[in-house]
């Protein structure tokens, strides 16, 4: 790596992913050794609709750049309804977030399955260049858990 | 105060090569609560595993993080060596440096950080983390096999035979599947009959076994030991206790004209049929869109003649259900529609035909008798080219990019049959590549070129146009040769991919299996578990996996049925503890919860409070069934007061990870 | 990178086409309407390319023998698109200086009043600068 791309802004990423289909994914992409940028790091939660708008403040409030939530694709939830909910929770939570100043290209919501690895390392490069592009969050950061 | 250890594994150079383990180790360390850190070779090896049981027992910890591959690898494993060594296994964490770092990342500074900051959040989970001991469940010692060809046959006797009983069900009104179809098997040429039907026979004797054909999987709920199930029986319009199979009805019914299905629509039957000969059960049926009878409301010649009165023009579709403690999926493959593949031709002319269409043609029980005479003019064919990857190992949107594994065998069996049967025929073979991995399969393939005198060649078709005389010409390319040639053909057969049986999309829904991209149900580990779904108690047989030969599927049918047999024999199973539980006193009863809850797990309760001043209120909370919740998390979301949580991954211990990751 | 891989890195780029997507099934040449008078192939062009021999098939007069009938692409099982690639050749030839194919004054003479007005179009386009 150069030097010029060590001092470029690397974003904190958080990427919630459901245990039956996305966290697969990402182990898939493992297993096919695709590469995606090492900002991203997982957090496994059962299913996507586990995923507390609480923990995606939180993320922010941490001093997170970007959060994004995978599970599976609509109908084929682990949970049968699950990520119906993420969905809905997830469009009423961004859409305030995006008024609170937190851009709309922070958060996203991807479904990606267990067999596709290539399209985990595809969703995290894009968005991971996505919140490079618009540079570090400040807006909901606690500055009080930077001092510690 | 929590002691914690912290385990590094190297996995041989797996994560070493990427990680700087030991500067992972030396890291993590200073975290708080940790009081162990270290890095070893093969964690999971059996010294790896003493490694972490000595050092439970020595430093007597609260909180075991390994830092290695994925959970879904090995969580298990390090659980049961952390239950030895006396420490409860939910209180031991994993964090993923091998499939979510080491394996994706190429910069060893990055992905040493990337490591420390997974382990990080391990350790604030375990720090969280509580002793969970799992309730357990009664397992219904009765297996569902899902599709009757020759994988769910082979499954069902082989769990029936181990004492359970099996219901096994069909779509189609007889069992035996795409096998009655086939006319002899490669590599050895076995009559495909010959061994099927006896096999048709034991499933339909076999005491233990209930067969349930023309019948659908409508709805399963439940989970492993507890499916349940419903099931339509499609109206079948014939009773099939009273139906001798005596075939009168078919021969007198009017309507003839009926494309026949088992033929591929190469001939016709008539409106009420048997499907052949040796269907299992030998019963007759209505085809309900063409009977005079029943879109009309005249006729009713079939009911005249039959002795045993059999016939009930007023039957409809039924639902049953039924519980099961194991589902074993066998649906199975098709050929794909041709259609698409507008320069073979198939739609213009009669005389271009898929590999099932030919194994029809040859077959003794086919149209024609086991007389191959092609479909326009019924002329003996002197000239028959065949296409090989028709649709396979195709990226456009016309085929599928998988291979279909057992084209490559079929067309080398039908080109020697072929000059076997009429060796004035003259037959050529268009290959991308031979594929004949498997025992005496490549051999099989050589004598067909050897000693039967098939023209292989290294190429494909371009364009099939067809004659006024029925004849074919083929223009073709030849890419060792440098040409192209132009053949007049009497037949073109088409070697169609396989794709997976239409009904499996709705059943892996219901049964919420996995599967990939084109269809296939995935299995739950591509080396080390092959035969089970990702869903607890769902077993997989055959061709719905992928694409299979009949060894391989015969073969899969027995491990899946092993596997289904090691699930009823047990009469209690361990749950899931990382359920939903309430905390009471913050609870108000509204009702969110159990609106979400997608098993209705969640019942409320009228519960007495105390209350300020030695009074009591008795006020409505959650209750959570923990046999019946799956732990999907959705009510601890929906929870307005905060008072739903689940074990194992607490809003608190979410959180920690969420500050550790973003520290 | 020489020049015969500058070259093959340029047709790639400019038709779109990945030649190592082929798997060599020979599609395109079993299609191909005018194989016969080809001294190359529609295979050959993807496989010379991928062996960087570009600068054969430029010299080729097999370059003005395809037709551009798209015959190729719309049947190749992998997207390889071999036509798009003949024609990333031909753009290839005919920029470098002099090195049309026809000369304009020679079109005039090839002219005959059967001849849709479209070819005459495509006769500059594909032979000329």
């Amino acid at each position: 790596m150069s030097v010029k791309e060590k001092t470029e802004f690397q974003p904190k990423i958080v990427a919630f992913c459901c245990n039956w289909c996305s966290y697969a994914g990402a182990d898939l992409a493992g297993t096919n050794r695709t590469n995606y940028p090492a900002n991203v790091k997982i957090i496994r939660v059962p299913c996507s609709c586990r995923v507390n708008p609480i923990f995606i403040l939180r993320a922010f409030q941490r001093g997170a750049d970007g959060v994004i939530i995978c599970g599976c694709h609509p109908g084929d939830c682990h949970y049968i309804t699950g990520n119906y909910y993420t969905r809905r929770r997830m469009t009423l939570l961004f859409s305030m977030l995006d008024f609170l100043g937190i851009e709309k290209d922070r958060t996203r919501v991807e479904w990606v399955s267990a067999s596709e690895g290539g399209r985990f390392a595809e969703v995290m490069t894009e968005f991971t260049n996505d919140v490079k592009a618009i540079g570090p969050n400040r807006k909901l950061e606690d500055l009080r858990c930077k001092a510690k | 105060m929590q002691k914690i250890g912290v385990f590094v594994c190297h996995c041989g150079t797996n994560i070493s090569a990427t990680v700087d383990v030991a500067k992972v180790a030396e890291t993590l360390a200073k975290e708080p609560g940790v009081i162990y850190s270290t890095d070893y070779q093969f964690m999971c090896s059996l010294a790896g595993q003493n490694l972490i049981i000595d050092k439970i027992k020595e430093l007597d910890l609260t909180g075991v993080v390994i830092c290695s591959c994925s959970p879904r690898m090995h969580e298990l494993t390090f659980r049961k060596a952390a239950d030895k060594a006396g420490l409860n296994g939910f209180l031991l964490e994993m964090a993923n440096i091998r499939e979510q770092d080491a394996w994706v990342h190429k910069d060893r500074e990055e992905a040493t950080l990337k490591a420390v900051a997974l382990g990080r959040a391990a350790i604030a989970k375990v720090a969280l983390n509580e002793a969970l001991i799992p309730g357990e469940s009664k397992v219904t010692k009765r297996a569902l096999v899902i599709g009757a060809g020759i994988a769910g046959m082979q499954a069902a006797l082989d769990i029936a035979d181990a004492g359970f009983s099996v219901d096994l069900v069909d779509i189609e009104p007889t069992i035996g599947g795409l096998m009655t179809q086939v006319d002899k098997t490669f590599p050895t040429l076995d009559c495909a009959s010959c061994i099927l039907t006896p096999k048709m026979v034991d499933v339909q004797q076999h005491e233990l076994i209930n067969l349930m054909t023309f019948c659908e999987v409508e709805k399963v709920e439940g989970y492993i030991g507890n499916f349940i199930a419903t099931i339509k029986k499609k109206a079948r319009y014939v009773d099939p206790d009273a139906c001798t199979g005596c075939g009168l009805c078919t021969q007198k019914c009017p309507t003839k004209n009926v494309l026949n299905s088992f033929n591929l629509n190469l001939d016709n039957r008539s409106a009420i049929y048997i499907p052949f000969p040796q269907a299992v059960p030998l019963v007759a049926i209505i085809d309900a869109a063409h009977c005079k009878k029943l879109q009309e409301g005249k006729c009713g010649v079939c009911a005249a003649v039959c002795a045993p009165k059999a016939i009930h023009y007023d039957d409809c579709d039924k639902l049953v259900e039924n519980k099961y403690g194991a589902i074993v999926v066998a649906t199975g493959f098709n050929p794909i529609e041709v259609h698409a593949f507008n320069e073979f031709a198939y739609d213009q002319s009669p005389n271009v035909i898929t590999s099932l269409e030919y194994e029809r043609l040859m077959s003794a029980t086919g149209p024609n008798g086991g007389t191959v005479l092609r479909p326009s003019d019924k002329k003996h064919p002197k000239t028959i080219v065949f296409q090989q990857c028709v649709g396979s190992r195709d990226t456009t949107s016309r085929g599928k990019t998988y291979c279909s594994g057992i084209c490559c065998m079929y067309t080398a069996k039908h080109a020697m049959l072929t000059r076997e049967k009429y060796p004035d025929t003259d037959v050529y073979v268009f290959y991308t590549d031979i594929r004949t991995p498997g025992k005496g399969f490549d051999e099989f393939h050589r004598r067909a070129v050897e000693q039967y005198g098939v023209h292989y060649i290294k190429g494909s078709i371009g364009k099939v146009v067809p004659m006024s005389n029925g004849n074919l010409k083929v223009q073709a390319s030849d890419l060792l040769m440098q040409r192209q040639l132009h053949i007049e053909a009497d037949l073109v057969v088409l070697a169609a991919a396989m794709e997976p049986d239409k009904s499996a999309k709705h059943l892996a829904q219901q049964l919420t299996a996995s599967m990939d991209n084109d269809g296939w149900f995935t299995e739950s580990h591509p080396k080390l578990r092959p035969v089970e779904s990702p869903t607890a108690g769902v077993f997989l047989a055959g061709a719905c996996q992928g694409p299979k030969d009949i060894p391989s599927t015969v073969a899969q049918a027995g491990a899946a049925a092993s596997k289904a047999i090691i699930l009823l024999i047990k009469d209690k199973l361990k749950g899931n503890p990382c359920v939903a539980h309430s905390a009471e006193n913050m609870c108000n009863g509204c009702g969110a919860c159990a609106n979400v809850c997608p098993y209705s797990a969640i019942t409320y309760v009228e519960k007495e409070f105390r209350m300020p001043d030695r009074t009591t209120l008795i006020r409505r909370v959650a209750s959570v069934n923990p046999a019946v919740c799956q732990g999907c998390g959705a009510c601890t979301v929906a929870c307005p007061s905060g008072a739903m949580d689940i074990f194992g991954f607490s809003n608190k211990q979410i959180m920690g990870e969420v500050d550790a990751i973003c520290q | 990178m020489n020049k015969s891989e500058l070259l093959k890195e340029q047709v790639q780029r400019n038709s779109g086409v990945n030649v190592l997507k082929c798997m060599r099934c020979g599609k395109c040449s079993a299609t191909c309407p005018n194989y016969d008078v080809m001294e190359y192939h529609p295979h050959q062009f993807v496989n010379m390319v991928e062996n960087n021999q570009v600068e054969l098939l430029m010299k080729s007069e097999s370059l003005y023998m395809c037709l551009t009938c798209f015959a190729c692409v719309e049947r190749c099982p992998r997207g390889v698109e071999p036509g798009k690639l003949v024609e990333a050749i031909r753009l290839e030839a005919v920029r470098i200086k002099e090195n049309n194919h026809l000369k304009p004054d020679q079109i005039v003479k090839k002219l005959t009043d059967k001849m849709p007005q479209q070819a005459i179009v495509t006769a500059f386009r594909k032979y000329t600068k």
